[in-house]
């Protein structure tokens, strides 16, 4: 097979950009979407997760249950069908949406998708502490909310570095969604610019090569975040 | 709030429109299931096999298409298929082996899982009986493995029907084609989209639920 890269330089049609242009700017809208929709979900899914390991008493139950509920709705509907429901279904539902950009939206589902799963990363490493570090809090007088914020959280979110590492790298995999709605993302591109080149093998290479290089550099960066705050005394701490 | 008109539904419309694609989607579950499985677990012996010329392509076929993003992976081999067999495909077969190729990397990620939790002693216990490496791993290792993962086989099976919607990247009949050809047709975009979202959560909901179940049961036993 004969591999021709020449057509990147060759110009889309508009008389000033070119294919390799109009790729780096797909790419940055990927980064844009993953990085937005990383920043929701990190916020909610945290809210979330916290939400669902407090003590079942009184009120704070139906925070759990709110919690459980948040989860199984996102995690249980396909992410394509949740991009469809952001995009076509809430905004004819509720018209002032309209007048929000599509990015915004599919910003919104990717993040309230991945939101669920991190909701349940946070909750898993809460429940991974020995229940005597809740109780240590609460018998220094702490409440609930300062036992959470001084001795559960700062442990728990260290813990759950790992598992949040491959829902990080799963955002930018799963941003590929976004071509569904018309973002001009790097899939978009790819599936656009076969059709108009008809060099789709040279496309696809070029594409799937972006997404495992910024895979691997998020993959860096979280390892060193890793590196720098693991809990001293712990097994991870001797590597 | 924009008023809904499900008035549109009827018998009619399920059996024009959405029992075609319900069927390819729940038949490419099923397929790329079970070939993935049996792919998957093929790839995990590999990998656990010690020797360097099987573990290392296994690694690096694992790791490669766990890095890329299925979409992608679904329009490479829409486009590569074609171009091996020398034929055109239709982009439903083309779905049904990206799937089942693509899902054995996940699938043996959790079949190397499970062999890895078998204990060594059982192993041993199987060579000191005489076993070869092929029938300790056939009647003493995979049953327990595969019994030991199996609740994690099946989270990863919704998965993949939950990825199965994909396929719209090609254009394949599937649930949600069946669901937004329905909605064109009847000029019901909104509600044919909200009750594909309906039908999915009740599908990948109620199987979560058998998932928990099992998980609950196989615990105690162990």
């Amino acid at each position: 097979m004969h591999l021709e890269w020449g057509f990147f330089l060759r110009d889309i049609g508009d008389g000033k950009t070119s294919y390799l242009d109009w790729m780096i700017s797909a790419w940055g809208w990927t980064l844009a979407v993953a990085a937005c929709a990383w920043v929701v979900a990190l916020l909610l899914g945290s809210i979330i997760g916290t939400l669902r390991t407090l003590p079942t008493e009184g009120l704070a139950r139906w925070l759990v249950k709110f919690g459980n509920a948040w989860v199984e709705l996102f995690r249980n509907i396909p992410l394509l069908v949740q991009i469809f429901l952001w995009y076509h279904v809430i905004p004819s539902l509720y018209k002032p949406l309209q007048e929000v950009p599509s990015f915004a939206l599919v910003v919104l589902g990717l993040g309230l998708f991945t939101s669920a799963r991190v909701a349940e990363q946070v909750r898993a490493g809460i429940q991974s502490l020995p229940r005597g570090q809740r109780h240590a809090g609460m018998a220094l007088g702490l409440t609930t909310a300062q036992t959470y914020r001084f001795v559960l959280l700062p442990m728990a979110f260290r813990i759950v570095i790992p598992p949040l590492t491959s829902e990080a790298m799963n955002i930018i995999k799963n941003s590929s969604v976004a071509f569904a709605v018309s973002i001009s993302e790097l899939t978009l591109f790819a599936m656009q610019a076969q059709e108009e080149t008809s060099r789709g093998v040279e496309v696809y290479l070029a594409v799937t090569t972006l997404y495992i290089a910024t895979a691997l550099v998020v993959n860096r960066v979280m390892a060193r975040i890793e590196k720098r705050i693991r809990i001293p005394g712990t097994v991870g701490s001797e590597k | 709030m924009g008023a809904l008109d499900l008035s549109f539904l009827n018998w009619e419309l399920v059996t024009n429109f959405l029992i075609k694609g319900f069927v390819f989607s729940v038949q490419l579950t099923l397929i790329a299931m079970v070939g993935g499985i049996i792919f998957g677990t093929v790839l995990a012996m590999m990998r656990l096999s010690g020797r360097q010329w099987l573990a290392w392509p296994a690694a690096t076929y694992v790791n490669t298409m766990r890095s890329i993003p299925l979409v992608m992976v679904i329009l490479w081999f829409f486009l590569l298929i074609p171009f091996l067999v020398g034929k055109p495909i239709g982009a439903e077969l083309s779905a049904i082996i990206t799937f089942t190729v693509f899902e054995a990397a996940y699938y043996s990620e959790i079949m190397r899982a499970g062999i890895q939790s078998v204990s060594r002693g059982q192993v041993n216990a199987g060579y000191a009986l005489g076993l070869t490496y092929g029938q300790s791993m056939r009647l003493i290792v995979l049953p327990q493995a595969f019994r030991n993962m199996l609740p994690v086989l099946f989270t990863q099976t919704i998965i993949l029907f939950q990825d199965t919607s994909l396929v719209y990247a090609i254009g394949a009949y599937d649930m949600l084609k069946g669901f937004e050809v329905a909605g064109k047709n009847f000029n019901r975009p909104v509600e044919a989209y909200l009750l594909a979202a309906v039908v999915y959560f009740i599908i990948c909901f109620s199987l979560s639920t058998v998932v928990k179940r099992l998980q609950a049961k196989i615990a105690i036993i162990r």
